[in-house]
């Protein structure tokens, strides 16, 4: 599977709170939380954002609470994927339990720039910049989490076990 | 093989001798929370899955905390969620406004988490059990709807870090002071994806409380887990309180950690976290001039009794600067009622502070004490992100209960010394 889109960036440890102000935590509708992605640092963020562009962020992304609102937040507003040097490790587990993609990659912070058109290839691990050249590799994804991925998610994974 | 106190406890609910970090294993869960901003999804998720019954109706704890008493319409909604999903499966552990406190303080208090437990909770101060020798970490809202189907959870077996305190700890050097030193030394993500096992003679003499505030900040370093071996002063806290049986574990001497850090307490100050982040820890003495609008003591990390004492303590015969206000928030109903009966209330009303009833809402922003733009607050909470407490420009200032009384009086960032 290829994913292809315009980026946004965002730095070192960004929190919860910021992708999704507590006071939305009133919600579980993916696309009214995603109208407020990003609000506690950019806050025309969703204005902004179109569909299927994806973000790339530094280290300790998702930083903070457990808050599952946070990856809705972030597919609700159209963001098809998230590279990061790294993630907080509830961030993480949620992002594959609740079926968003995100990719750890060293050095895409150094190596790409906001606006730039990226392409990851999830078969190959491979992300291309197409605006400057450069390429990077994504972390493996554990063989584990790669089946719940396929499996559509955790609630799919264990249903489809049960019935097994 | 030796191993650490979080691998024999993830090992005993594999039913297995011993498990590697790096491991992907399954879990049997001892009890699974969540509270009104993260049930109704799991909720959701669980009535989509036409299962039809929960794994235990005494493992699950739901506990409406975050924003109640409801504050608006919308959360009154997600409370009802709870309710109704609580009444329909027979959940025994729902907790409705009078029982109800902030879920970490009040699970241990109820007897509910115990020594050897495996925990996990819909909220990331979860962590806060290992301060009883239980292995608890925050999920999301799926791991909780699953959890409640199969009564399980995944997890990769974490490495750990060992923290050795040791030395005698100024007068007013807290288990707060420890943690946000630690969060400072090793930053915000010093920890991710770690066991951090707190352990020393400084540990073995730190009151039950201060150990829970410490265990509730790992999350603070990006931990899995906190933990601390369970002694003496952790079983007179859950021998009257547990219901069932429990298991007290201990790492073996020769187990393997990621690494080990020493520090000694005795030349530890409290500390100050500035805006924006927990690792931003500074010495009192080194704090400067800071004004502050507002000060909160309570949440999960700050909310017991003991905290109450200790700033009560300060407050006592003494008024809050006239630009200052001061809430207090007992983090549970058994909490409010000590504090009345030994006269806390009285103190905390004579120096012209407000006392809520339990919720989260300040901590995160809810509601009950927002921060209008520019404000500063001086905050016994746990996060000072931008916004966490209200206007993006706001800031959080954290600090210990006996800190945060006296710049209440101050009204700017001051020691207890200064008083």
């Amino acid at each position: 599977m290829k994913i292809e889109g315009r980026v946004w960036k965002f730095g070192n440890n960004i929190d919860t709170d910021v992708i999704i102000p507590a006071p939305y935590l009133v919600t579980s509708d993916m696309e009214e939380l995603g109208r407020h992605c990003m609000e506690g640092v950019d806050a025309e963020f969703a204005e902004k954002v179109r569909s299927g562009d994806i973000i790339v962020a530094g280290k300790n992304f998702g930083c903070g609470s457990s808050r599952e609102h946070a990856p809705m937040a972030i597919k609700g507003a159209g963001i098809s994927c998230v590279i990061a040097e790294g993630f907080a490790r509830i961030f993480f587990r949620n992002a594959f339990n609740m079926g968003l993609s995100i990719f750890e990659s060293p050095g895409v912070f150094q190596g790409i720039e906001e606006g730039d058109r990226i392409s990851i290839n999830q078969d190959m691990g491979e992300i291309m910049d197409h605006t400057n050249g450069k390429r990077f590799s994504a972390s493996p994804i554990p063989s584990f989490m790669q089946e719940l991925v396929e499996a559509g998610g955790l609630m799919s994974y264990i249903l489809n076990k049960r019935r097994a | 093989m030796p191993q650490t106190i979080t691998e024999k406890i993830l090992a005993a609910h594999t039913g297995r001798e011993t498990v590697v970090p790096g491991e992907l294993i399954n879990v049997r869960i001892d009890m699974a929370l969540a509270n009104d901003i993260t049930a109704p999804i799991a909720i959701d998720l669980f009535e989509k899955s036409r299962v039809g019954s929960v794994f235990d109706q005494e493992r699950i704890a739901l506990v409406p905390d975050h924003f109640v008493p409801n504050k608006d319409v919308r959360s009154a909604i997600q409370v009802q969620t709870m309710r109704t999903f609580a009444r329909k499966y027979n959940i025994k552990n729902f907790f409705e406004l009078g029982e109800m406190g902030i879920e970490h303080v009040l699970l241990p208090e109820q007897g509910l988490v115990l020594p050897g437990d495996v925990v996990i909770g819909a909220d990331s101060h979860t962590c806060t059990y290992g301060a009883l020798g239980a292995f608890a970490t925050g999920v999301g809202s799926t791991d909780i709807a699953a959890a409640m189907i199969t009564g399980e959870a995944w997890f990769k077996v974490p490495e750990s870090i060992k923290f050795i305190y040791h030395g005698q700890p100024g007068k007013w050097v807290t288990g707060k002071d420890l943690i946000l030193y630690t969060i400072g030394d090793i930053g915000v993500d010093g920890a991710t994806y770690k066991a951090m096992e707190f352990t020393g003679d400084a540990i073995k003499n730190l009151p039950l409380a201060d150990r829970m505030t410490m265990a509730n900040m790992a999350i603070e370093a990006g931990g899995k887990n906190g933990i601390i071996s369970p002694d003496e002063t952790t079983l007179d806290y859950i021998k009257p309180r547990a219901k069932r049986p429990f298991e007290c574990y201990t790492s073996d001497p020769d187990a393997l950690y990621a690494d080990v850090r020493t520090y000694d307490v005795s030349g530890i100050e409290p500390q100050v976290a500035f805006p924006f982040l927990p690792e931003n820890a500074r010495n009192i003495s080194e704090v400067g001039t800071v004004l502050i609008d507002q000060v909160v003591i309570g949440s999960c990390t700050n909310g017991r009794i003991e905290d109450l004492r200790l700033a009560a303590g300060i407050l006592e015969g003494r008024t809050i600067d006239k630009n200052m206000r001061l809430i207090i928030v007992p983090a549970t109903p058994t909490i409010y009622r000590q504090a009345m009966t030994e006269g806390l209330l009285e103190v905390f009303l004579s120096a012209k502070g407000i006392v809520s009833p339990p919720t989260c809402g300040p901590c995160l922003g809810g509601f009950m004490g927002i921060l209008g733009p520019g404000e500063r607050a001086v905050a016994t909470t746990n996060r000072n992100f931008v916004g966490r407490m209200g206007h993006t420009s706001s800031e959080v200032y954290l600090a210990n209960p006996a800190v945060a009384a006296a710049s209440a009086v101050l009204g700017r960032i001051g020691s207890p010394e200064e008083l």
